[in-house]
Order: structure tokens, then C-alpha cells, then sequence
């Protein structure tokens, strides 16, 4: 087998790789212009006739060195950006960098913003959940009606999102030290409505989904990951549980104020495209838990540590790296500070770039076609996996 | 049974698609551009600058080209040049005006951060979203002309921050002319006091109130 | 957990040619790390996943940073006797060194079985150019491969013993490392009107070629 290199022409490259022992296998890329890539992601896949045989991700068409960015701009000119990692998840995105930051300057949090910090966490989570069995489904084959109804209620999130934040999904909320705004009273009864009426709408997403023939035959036993191999590359979020490890950094490090939500992690027995699906419903069912219990308790009180600073924060030289369990997966910042105004290092710890490590075991022996489900199941998007 | 699961899935769609023509609510899209649907007043656009009369817009812009918005925009989209000259600004004092004032809106990114850091209340997110042009350069490199908007527009897009703002900012002008009150004074009383003969009265001007600095 | 300390006083007594340290952390955050030498970082790697106590499977974060050559003054006061019998006269003498630039990577572990973490292990390679280079932890956490591919490709340190080291986010024929703190920019970019720096003088001309008003 004598590959020559393979020279992208922009569009679809087929050719031909001889092989004594297979015959003619096919080299196809897929992507970047696919719909099926959930962005501009490409696949080089070998196939021995249907079948998989290798398969080698191409990243980097969204590339614009967010990192080098980080560092060459102010800790809060930072926070804007880090919306547009995950555009699916600018919440949890902020979250994330405001916890790094603030363990690196020393600030705390108050309760109330805390409160606000998980509600806001939870609603993400379940936007993204909806949002992803949408395009799970509409990946299987199942073309408009289920990501439309998955769309209805995700739009009704982001427009919770933007009569608190000033944007849909550019939220650029959280703070060093608290939120920007506070919710009034009229906009958490809003949200308490949808989070009343949005288990309604998980059940009839299931009468819909779950039971269906063609989607369990599309995805049991489809990019099946077991748990060590799953540990062992990383893997986290619900790729991680569905594999059969209860993992969730809400639990592990208790981060925000999650040591006082009861809520339950589900997990997976098989670990197979169904499962990861399955365990992003029942997270949804837990996330409709907490926000329950969020909303109940949320407490009156100021937003924003008053220590915080908006402009000129220049925290001591030192390090640290703080890491929640955002819906993909873990969501990690790790800064740096020599004591100026912009970091010395900023870094992103993406969940869906090291996710796609298991893309080629996942695939190998299943059909084309699978590996668009299975790439669909593991939930990436290229604004975080490129940077 | 083989097949129910995908029965059951048809008969929800059947229950949305007959439901929709009975019940307005579940009808979830509107037919824009004819409908619009009301934005929330905390909705985010590009900037505008502030301007306390929508007649002359250039003459009572709030911003006083203090150029911190400019170092603080991430993306660096802003551009200040001061003036060499002075004039009133909101709270009457004397201040520098912005001779040039541009963003350019191919390279904003809606992020607020500007908004938050301005001390004065000058320059504010807009709700205009129908802002496509068909000329890629010049047309999206605005200048203050083009970035004015009068404090009456500021009200009718967000009446509670705007509200909110006015009042802040009557009371500081309050206070500075207070205080511009009593420096008067206790200047005429300085110089009254040196011209009185030492046996007269002393001046019957009133002490300078302590004042209410803003 | 046990602290990084009583992890490096252990590591020491199970390998003892081991080159570990303990590097403190000043800030709030008070992440110390152990610093290894890159000789030994894959045994210590080893250790620190399949130690009983340990156990730390699960590899999250791996990123690498630059600390370029810095030139560091050190300021020592030297008295000299005053030969007269006078109070001796001090004067501060000043001495450059420069110390060597090198490329760090650090690797944030954590604990899935026993839930603990993080124990941060950060290597060194011996300098900037040829010598960047450490060995590459991907067979000991698989985790490490795709982000060890960004670390070479966006800051240049060679892993060995990597099994697929290759660009991943810059192209292929790409020739720097733009995570680099002395990378400087190509001047390709497309003309934008942005009015920054070099850019307010085109700015202007495009204004005033357009007749508007002179930005």
C-alpha cells in the first residue's frame, strides 16, 4: 500500500490506493464544505469498499489563534471572545474563564451570582442537549422535523439569554468576581415557566425519537467506546458517562455552588452512539432538577464582589487553571500572570478537540455513513476545536 | 411491534401540524421582514453615541474623548482623536469634545465592553439590526456623524436604563452647579474681604457650603 | 490528596535518579508543580499514573509556554575600605547574565478512579531552537496526543517517541510557530480600513478618496 500524499483540491478528493490484499481501496475526503462535519471539519477516510479502514481528522480551518489572542489582550477584553469558542455555550464558556481568573486574583463570588451562574449554566446545558439531539437526529437521516422541534425550544432559551444578556448567543455575561446585570424578578418567573413546561417537551421529543426502529437500528452498537479506553484518552462529558464512568466535574470538584443541588449523574451500559444520545436526555431531565432547586433557593443580594475591579485588573504573578463541566465535556482555562495587565499565558482546555481523539476507533469497520452519526454523537464545534 | 415506534412519532408531528391551526401559541415563527417580533430592552447592537438634542447632535455629545473605550476595545474597532478646543458637556463643565470618533462596524463585535467602561454615559448599545450595505469598506467605517443618536432615541429603545441615566446624571449636574455656586462665593468673598476697611463690618457673605462632590 | 511535596519526596524514594522538584506557585491560586527533568519524565509518568495512592489516569490539560532568553541584572553591594580610616565606601555593582530561553510544557493530571487532582507536571526542554525538544507522554496518556500535536505546531517543542507528530491547526507548508512569544506576523493581511496604528494613514486616503469627511 503506497499512499501518495494526499493534495487537497478544495473539494472532494477520491482516489484510488492499490492494495494486493483488499483490492482498490478509496481514499475520501470529507469535508470541509459538508453539512454532515458540523462545521468546517474535515475527514480523510479510507474505505475497503463501505467499510472504514482509516480514518485521519483534518482540524484547523477555523483557526484564528484565539490563544495568542488571550495574551495579547486585557483579562476582561478576553471575556468577549471566549464566547465564541463554543458559540453553542457562551455561558458556561464565561464561567469557566471567570473561575480561572478569579482563583488567580483571590476574588469570591456572591451567593446570589453563584445562584445566577448555575441557572444560566443549566439553561445552557440544556440548549445544547436539545440542540445536539437535533443534529444527532437530522444526521441519522431524519431530515428537519425533529431538529425543528428541538430548535422551538432552544430559541425560547436563547431568548432568556438575551432578555438577561443583551444577546442570544454572544452572551459575554459573567464577570471577575460576579455577572454583568441582575435578573429581575418578571425574568426568572420566565424561566421557572419554561423550565415547568420543558419537561413536557422532553416527553414528547421521546414519543417522537426514542422508540423510533430506524434510529436505534442507525445507532446501537454504532462507535462503541469503552470506559478505560475512554479515561485514558481523555474523554469527558457525556461521551464519558455514556461509556459507563461516573465522571462530572460538578461532582468531583464542587465547583460554583453545586455541593447543594441534589441531582443524579446518569450512565451509560453500553457506550455506543445510542447511549450518548440517551445520557444527553436524561441530563436534561437532571439539569430541569436543578434549576428547579435553583430557583427555589435563588437568594436577594449584590451581584459582584465588591473587591472586583472592571478595568486595570492586574493580578499577582502566579498560575491557575479552573476547569467546569460545561456540556461537552470539561471546559478548562489555565492562565498565567507575570503581574501585568493582559496574561502572560492563556490557555483553552477544549472538550471537543480532545474528544475527537477517539474519532478513528470509534469508526474503524463501521460504514461511511456511520461516521457521520458517530462524529454527530460526539458533539464538536469548530469554533472551540480550531481556536 | 415493528413499525410502532414510528407510528407513535407520526402521530406526534399529525398532533403539531393539526394543533397549529388551532392554537395561535404553537405557532412558534413570525413572517419576517412583514412581522417583527419586540426585542428586549437589554438587546445589544452595534454602539451609538449620546446626544442631548437630536438639533444639534454634534454640539451636545456626551462623549468627552476620554479615549478609554478605545484602549479597552477588545477587538480595537475604536478611533478617538481629541479636540484642541473646549465646550460644555452634559454637566456643564468645560470639557474636550471627540473631533474624530469612528468604529468600524466590520470589526465590532457587539460586546458591551465599551458601554461598561465609559464613565460618562455617552456612548450606548443600539437595537438596530438592519445594518447590511452593499459597499464593504467606507460604508462600514462610521464616523460620530453617523454614530449620533439623541437622548430621546435612547429613551424609546431602553426607557428603564435611560431613565435611570438621566436621573444620575441631573443630579451630578445638580451638584456641580452647587458647587460652582459656592466657589463663586467664597471667591467674591475673597476678594471682598481684603478691599473692607480692617474696622468695618466683616462682609455678610455666606460661608461656602461644604460641597457635594459627585 | 497527598501535596505536591510529600508526591515529590515519593517519587524521589521509588526513583531515585529522578530529576524532581517542587516549583511554587505565589498566587491565590497556590497550584504548585512538579517540575521533572526530561530525562526522567516518562518513568515519572509512569509512576504518577499506576501508583496505588495516585492513580492519576485521566490527563486533562497539556500546553506548552515560552519563556524566551531573559536578561537578568542581579545588583550586588560591594563595600570597599576607605583607605584614609574613614566609613568603608559601598557601591552597587551591577552584573547581566543571561539566562537561556527554553519552551515549557505542562501536563494537568487528575484522578478518575479516586477523583483527585490536580497534580500539575511541567518539563522543560534545554532551549529554544534544536534543542526544543522532550519526550512525549502520549504513550503514557493518550489524552496527550492531539494537544502534544498543537504544542509542536504552535510552539515548536519536538515530542519523541510522538506516534503521529505532525502540524494540526496551522497547514502543512507552514514554516513558524505562531504561539511563540517573538513570532511576528505576516504582512499578508487583507486591507481593512481598521484606523489602528499603521492603518490611520490608509484610513485617512480611503476617507478622503471617498469625499467623505477626513477620519
Amino acid at each position: 500500500m503506497t499512499p501518495s500524499p494526499l493534495v487537497p483540491t478544495g473539494g472532494a478528493t477520491v482516489r484510488a490506493v492499490n492494495d494486493e490484499f483488499h483490492g482498490d481501496l478509496l481514499e475520501v475526503s470529507m469535508g470541509p464544505h459538508h453539512p454532515s462535519t458540523h462545521g468546517v471539519f474535515r475527514m480523510v477516510v479510507t474505505l475497503d469498499g463501505e467499510r472504514i479502514t482509516k480514518l485521519k481528522p483534518v482540524l484547523g480551518y477555523l483557526h484564528r489563534n484565539h490563544e495568542k489572542i488571550g495574551e495579547s489582550t486585557s483579562y476582561l477584553g478576553s471575556m468577549p471572545y471566549t464566547d465564541r469558542l463554543d458559540y453553542l455555550n457562551a455561558m458556561t464558556n464565561n464561567w469557566a474563564y471567570a473561575l480561572a481568573v478569579e482563583r488567580l486574583g483571590g476574588l469570591s463570588v456572591p451567593e446570589r451570582a453563584e445562584y445566577l451562574r448555575v441557572i444560566l449554566a443549566e439553561l445552557s446545558r440544556l440548549q445544547n442537549h436539545v440542540c445536539l439531539a437535533g443534529f444527532l437526529l437530522q444526521d441519522t437521516g431524519a431530515s428537519g422535523t425533529p431538529l425543528m422541534y428541538a430548535f422551538r425550544e432552544r430559541e425560547k432559551i436563547l431568548d432568556l439569554f438575551e432578555a438577561l444578556s443583551g444577546s442570544r448567543m454572544m452572551c459575554n455575561f459573567q464577570r471577575f468576581g460576579g455577572c454583568r446585570t441582575d435578573a429581575s424578578p418578571a425574568w426568572l418567573a420566565q424561566v421557572a415557566a419554561l423550565v415547568g413546561g420543558f419537561g413536557r417537551f422532553l416527553d414528547e421529543f421521546e414519543e417522537l425519537i426514542t422508540g423510533n426502529e430506524i434510529l436505534m437500528a442507525r445507532t446501537q452498537g454504532v462507535g462503541v467506546l469503552k470506559g478505560p479506553a475512554a479515561v485514558a484518552a481523555g474523554i469527558t462529558g457525556p461521551m464519558l458517562r455514556a461509556a459507563g464512568v461516573g465522571y462530572d466535574i460538578r461532582k468531583v470538584d464542587g465547583y460554583g455552588l453545586y455541593p447543594r443541588f441534589t441531582f443524579r449523574v446518569p450512565i451509560g451500559a453500553h457506550g455506543d452512539t445510542y447511549d450518548r444520545y440517551m445520557i444527553r436526555i436524561l441530563e436534561m431531565r437532571e439539569s430541569i432538577g436543578i434549576l428547579e432547586q435553583a430557583l427555589r433557593d435563588i437568594p436577594a443580594g449584590p451581584i459582584m464582589d465588591p473587591k472586583a475591579k472592571l478595568r486595570g485588573f492586574r493580578p499577582k504573578p502566579g498560575e491557575s487553571y479552573g476547569r467546569i463541566e460545561g456540556p461537552k465535556g470539561e471546559i478548562g482555562f489555565y492562565l498565567i500572570s507575570d503581574g501585568s495587565a493582559n496574561p502572560y499565558r492563556y490557555r483553552v482546555r477544549p472538550p471537543s478537540f480532545v474528544n475527537l481523539t477517539v474519532l478513528e476507533d470509534l469508526c474503524l469497520g463501521h460504514t461511511i455513513a456511520d461516521s457521520v452519526v458517530i462524529l454527530g454523537s460526539i458533539d464538536i464545534v469548530l469554533g472551540e476545536v480550531d481556536r | 411491534m415493528l413499525g410502532s415506534g414510528l407510528l407513535q412519532g407520526l402521530g406526534v408531528t399529525a398532533k403539531n401540524l393539526v394543533g397549529s391551526f388551532h392554537d395561535p401559541k404553537r405557532l412558534t415563527t413570525v413572517e419576517y421582514p412583514e412581522q417583527k417580533t419586540k426585542l428586549p430592552e437589554a438587546y445589544r447592537n452595534f454602539p451609538f453615541l449620546v446626544s442631548e438634542s437630536a438639533e444639534d447632535p454634534m454640539g451636545t455629545l456626551r462623549c468627552v474623548a476620554c479615549q478609554i473605550c478605545e484602549k479597552e476595545c477588545p477587538p480595537q474597532c475604536i478611533f478617538i482623536e481629541k479636540s484642541k478646543d473646549k465646550k460644555p458637556d452634559a454637566t456643564g463643565k468645560m470639557q474636550i469634545y471627540p473631533a474624530v470618533f469612528l468604529i468600524d462596524s466590520s470589526v465590532c463585535m457587539n460586546c458591551q465592553i465599551c458601554v461598561e467602561v465609559c464613565p460618562f454615559d455617552a456612548i450606548k448599545m443600539d437595537h438596530e439590526y438592519e445594518i447590511a450595505t452593499t459597499e464593504r469598506f467606507n460604508a462600514l467605517l462610521l464616523d460620530r456623524e453617523a454614530l449620533a443618536k439623541p437622548n430621546s432615541y435612547f429613551h424609546e429603545i431602553r426607557p428603564e436604563e435611560a431613565a435611570e441615566v438621566d436621573g444620575r446624571l441631573a443630579a451630578e449636574r445638580k451638584a456641580a452647579e452647587e458647587k460652582a455656586k459656592a466657589a463663586a462665593l467664597a471667591k467674591a468673598s475673597a476678594a471682598a474681604k481684603p478691599a473692607a476697611p480692617p474696622s468695618a463690618v466683616p462682609p455678610k457673605a455666606e460661608p461656602p457650603k461644604p460641597s457635594a462632590s459627585a | 490528596m497527598e501535596t505536591p511535596d510529600q508526591i515529590c519526596s515519593r517519587i524521589l524514594s521509588r526513583l531515585p535518579g529522578a530529576e524532581v522538584s517542587v516549583l511554587q506557585n505565589p498566587g491565590p491560586a497556590a497550584q504548585h508543580s512538579l517540575l521533572v527533568g526530561r530525562q526522567s519524565v516518562l518513568e515519572v509518568a509512569e509512576f504518577l499514573r499506576d501508583d496505588p495512592e495516585l492513580r492519576l489516569d485521566y490527563c486533562s490539560n497539556v500546553t506548552g509556554v515560552d519563556w524566551p532568553e531573559k536578561i537578568i541584572v542581579d545588583v550586588s553591594k560591594v563595600s570597599t575600605p576607605d583607605p584614609a580610616g574613614g566609613a568603608p565606601k559601598v557601591t552597587e555593582v551591577k552584573t547581566e547574565r543571561v539566562q537561556p530561553g527554553y519552551l515549557e510544557v505542562v501536563y494537568h493530571l487528575y484522578s478518575v478512579s479516586l477523583r483527585h487532582g490536580p497534580v500539575i507536571l511541567r518539563t522543560r526542554t534545554a532551549g529554544r531552537d534544536a534543542l526544543a525538544a522532550v519526550p512525549s507522554l502520549t504513550p503514557v496518556w493518550r489524552s496527550a496526543e492531539f494537544q502534544e500535536r498543537e504544542i509542536f505546531d504552535l510552539f515548536g517543542v519536538v515530542f519523541e517517541n510522538h506516534p503521529d507528530l505532525r502540524r494540526i491547526l496551522m497547514w502543512d507548508g507552514f514554516k513558524d510557530h505562531p504561539m511563540r512569544r517573538d513570532y511576528v506576523e505576516p504582512e499578508d493581511y487583507e486591507w481593512e480600513p481598521t484606523p489602528h496604528g499603521d492603518l490611520v494613514e490608509k484610513a485617512k486616503k480611503a476617507r478622503a478618496q471617498a469625499g467623505g469627511t477626513p477620519g
